[in-house]
């Protein structure tokens, strides 16, 4: 603490509402930055407003919240293999754009990321990146689900988790290996939980929609029977499970189940999931196609309760850039997914916290401590001594999306023309600025 | 009065007096089929394009005809593989089609939605003949227009279709059309062939085929593909042909003076008989003459035409 006393501060965060959970910070402050850290947080001697006028250094943040660094466990950066669709530095313009600062890029990229070369290529790119990148490893080499990579190497090269995502770990006795051997290392395995033979070749929700439009639907059980499945390997194993994309009411009600057995089960879910259901897809629009596809209202709400009772740990974007030509064709032939780095956080205030799901601590949680601890990073805390990555958001600010002003080098989002309320104002990584609005 | 859209992209949304404008047009235009000279100027100067990417024989003919007999110029385009897969997308192909000046375009494609995509696509007028499991609405307008023909009005009418709802967009289609014309409608086949939640688009649901027959007036029987038993859907044929198979046995169930249908290409001795085929009470050719009338109709309305022709 005394040492901190000496460095100067280079930049100051002044009079914005500081929302930090892990401290259950709630309060108006004062955010001191320098070296690249926050060196102090006053709550209580503040800077005179008169004063913050005339300096370069302290910013005027009245209005604004300050949250610890926005952290996404769950995006795809097309680096190496689809570099026209996303990159780790275009994603990472992306991030901060949509107030993230610190970001995992999942492994399923052209080759995948499935050794520790590769990991070590990730690093690499991610020095000139906007803001912070984690690696995410295969489970499995080159993503086949039949032998497990080098997880030690894999882990001294920086990997936080591993995981197959796009693609289930199929073989079971495969996934009970991958969850043994990671846990010498204590890093979670990231689970895909999709039966394939269930799922076939569905395209979307099965549903009274899919019948409707006569598309091929993949049930919410196709999910449910693997998260089950997941559940009893983490009991069994005692290693550290966390489910990706949690889709529908049946998977919510498990892990719920799981986690009143103090399993360490953990999970997510996404902004589109809580937000969209398969109705958009009624127009065949193929920026709606994800995996696990958009459920039912039903679904919808389900995800709503986990959210708030705390069965879902964590809100994370599934960030899946794809080009225009891949999109722009036939429904059953365009690919999954869709952008979500920088409407992500307009829709967790617009559908959960403006619409009294969660609170702002809670929310802004799901966004940073919790991911952080589920991976250990060294970051989501507002505290003396951490990373300055911190986040500043206009809450108030209404705004349409535009795919078309995306920073991310794709456009597929099913989201524009929505009108969202409130956006990243600042996006600071290591006391820098990197996205003013 | 003129149809709301300039595409038919399904019965879905269509008012009984659109599809009623269509059939009092398409009675105009059968009565023209059955003068010697079977040709009308009508669509003279309009180029029509049948772009279609799933194998056809009855409805290609069919819209190939009308088209014949509108003197509209057409161009055929069938493959079987998808421009995907020949390095082309379809946006790509369809636009290059369009650039070479035509007026509409009839897309059968095995992906639900691609005439919506196609839409987007171009400006011409686009005609769904058949796309996935979503919906086939000359069919459904065909088999209502034959209906019509028999009955005189569908009110009331109960009608049955038997087989394989799930991957019928014939199916959809008569559902659409039939329930905005009134007639109340019942589907019936094995739970693995019947699709999630159907029920709320108004129809009955039966897994039992006799108990479906009781008191029925039509009956609209599906062609069951022959792969179904390969993907785990069905045990065996064998077992479908005894308990879905439409027989004589079967037929006295219905109403005195029933009707049975089939869109085509018949299996004869799975879904239906060759007795009940070939039965008195089957307007199974019937629906085939009439779907070039109902294609002429869609054809002379979309491209501009109103209400009847003289």
């Amino acid at each position: 603490m005394n040492r901190t006393k000496h460095k100067q501060a280079e930049l100051i965060l002044a009079g914005g509402l500081i929302i930090d959970p892990a401290s259950k910070l709630n309060k108006i402050g004062d955010i001191y930055i320098g070296e690249g850290k926050i060196l102090k947080i006053e709550t209580k001697k503040l800077i005179p407003k008169h004063k913050i006028k005339f300096s370069h250094e302290i910013l005027n943040l009245y209005g604004k919240i300050i949250t610890p660094g926005l952290i996404d466990m769950h995006t795809h950066l097309r680096e190496p293999g689809r570099e026209d669709e996303e990159t780790i530095y275009t994603g990472s313009i992306s991030a901060v754009t949509g107030g993230f600062t610190n970001i995992c890029c999942m492994p399923n990229t052209q080759p995948p990321i499935d050794n520790q070369e590769s990991v070590k290529f990730i690093y690499e790119k991610a020095k000139t990146a906007r803001c912070k990148i984690y690696s995410i490893a295969a489970a499995t080499k080159g993503l086949k689900g039949e032998e497990l990579t080098e997880i030690a190497d894999i882990v001294k090269a920086g990997a936080v988790a591993i995981s197959d995502d796009g693609r289930p770990i199929y073989n079971s006795a495969i996934m009970r290996y991958a969850l043994e051997y990671s846990k010498m290392y204590d890093i979670p395995v990231i689970s895909h939980c999709e039966d394939l033979s269930l799922s076939a070749d569905g395209v979307m929700n099965e549903g009274y929609i899919s019948t409707l439009l006569g598309l091929r639907g993949i049930p919410g059980v196709a999910e449910e029977v693997m998260v089950a499945r997941e559940i009893r390997l983490a009991e069994f194993t005692g290693a550290r499970i966390h489910i990706a994309h949690v889709s529908t009411e049946g998977s919510v009600n498990l892990i719920r189940e799981a986690k009143r057995k103090k399993l360490k089960i953990t999970c997510e879910t996404t902004p589109h999931h809580f937000s969209l259901t398969d109705e958009a897809l009624k127009t065949f629009d193929t920026n709606a196609k994800v995996n696990p596809p958009l459920r039912t209202k039903r679904d919808v709400e389900a995800l709503k309760k986990g959210l708030k009772d705390g069965t879902i740990d964590c809100i994370a974007t599934d960030h899946a850039p794809h080009s225009i030509e891949e999109k722009d064709v036939e429904f059953d032939a365009a690919p999954f997914g869709l952008v979500g780095l920088e409407t992500a956080l307009g829709l967790v205030i617009t559908e959960l916290i403006e619409k009294n799901i969660l609170p702002w601590t809670e929310a802004v949680a799901k966004l940073t401590v919790n991911p952080s601890r589920i991976l250990k990073l060294n970051a989501g805390e507002i505290k003396i001594d951490m990373p300055a990555d911190l986040t500043v958001i206009d809450p108030d600010i209404m705004w349409t999306v535009d795919p078309e002003e995306f920073k991310s080098k794709s456009k597929n989002s099913p989201f524009g023309g929505e009108k969202l309320k409130g956006k990243a104002y600042l996006t600071i990584v290591e006391g820098k600025i990197m996205h003013q609005l | 009065m003129k149809l709301k859209s300039k595409h038919l992209l399904g019965l879905e949304g269509l008012s009984k007096d659109e599809i009623e404008m269509i059939l009092d047009t398409a009675e105009s235009f059968k009565e023209i089929l059955e003068r010697p000279i079977k040709k009308v100027p009508t669509l003279r100067a309009v180029t029509v394009v049948n772009l279609f990417y799933e194998p056809s024989t009855r409805t290609r003919i069919s819209f190939e005809l009308a088209e014949k007999r509108l003197s509209a110029d057409l161009v055929n385009f069938s493959t079987s593989t998808s421009s995907v897969k020949k390095g082309e997308t379809l946006k790509d192909t369809v636009k290059n089609i369009e650039a070479m000046k035509i007026d509409m375009v009839i897309i059968r494609h095995q992906s639900a939605g691609t005439p919506q995509f196609l839409t987007r696509c171009l400006s011409s007028s686009i005609i769904n003949a058949g796309d996935g499991a979503h919906e086939h609405p000359t069919q459904g307008l065909l088999d209502i227009f034959t209906l019509r023909r028999k009955y005189r009005k569908l009110e009331g009418l109960r009608v049955i279709i038997v087989g394989d709802i799930k991957h019928s967009r014939v199916a959809r289609s008569n559902i659409w059309g039939l329930k905005s014309m009134g007639a109340s409608v019942a589907v019936c086949g094995p739970n693995t062939l019947m699709p999630c939640e159907i029920e709320k688009m108004g129809v009955d649901v039966y897994s039992n085929l006799d108990n479906a027959l009781e008191g029925a007036d039509v009956v609209n029987v599906l062609r069951i593909q022959l792969e179904r038993q390969k993907g785990g859907l069905l045990p065996s044929l064998r077992e479908y042909s005894i308990e879905y198979g439409i027989n004589v046995e079967r037929l006295k169930r219905l109403n005195p003076n029933f009707t049975i249908m089939h869109p085509g290409p018949i299996n004869r001795g799975i879904e239906i008989t060759a007795e009940v085929a070939d039965g008195p009470y089957s307007v199974i050719l019937d629906q085939v003459t009439n779907g070039v009338a109902i294609r002429m109709a869609v054809l002379y309305l979309l491209s501009g035409g109103e209400g009847k022709v003289e």
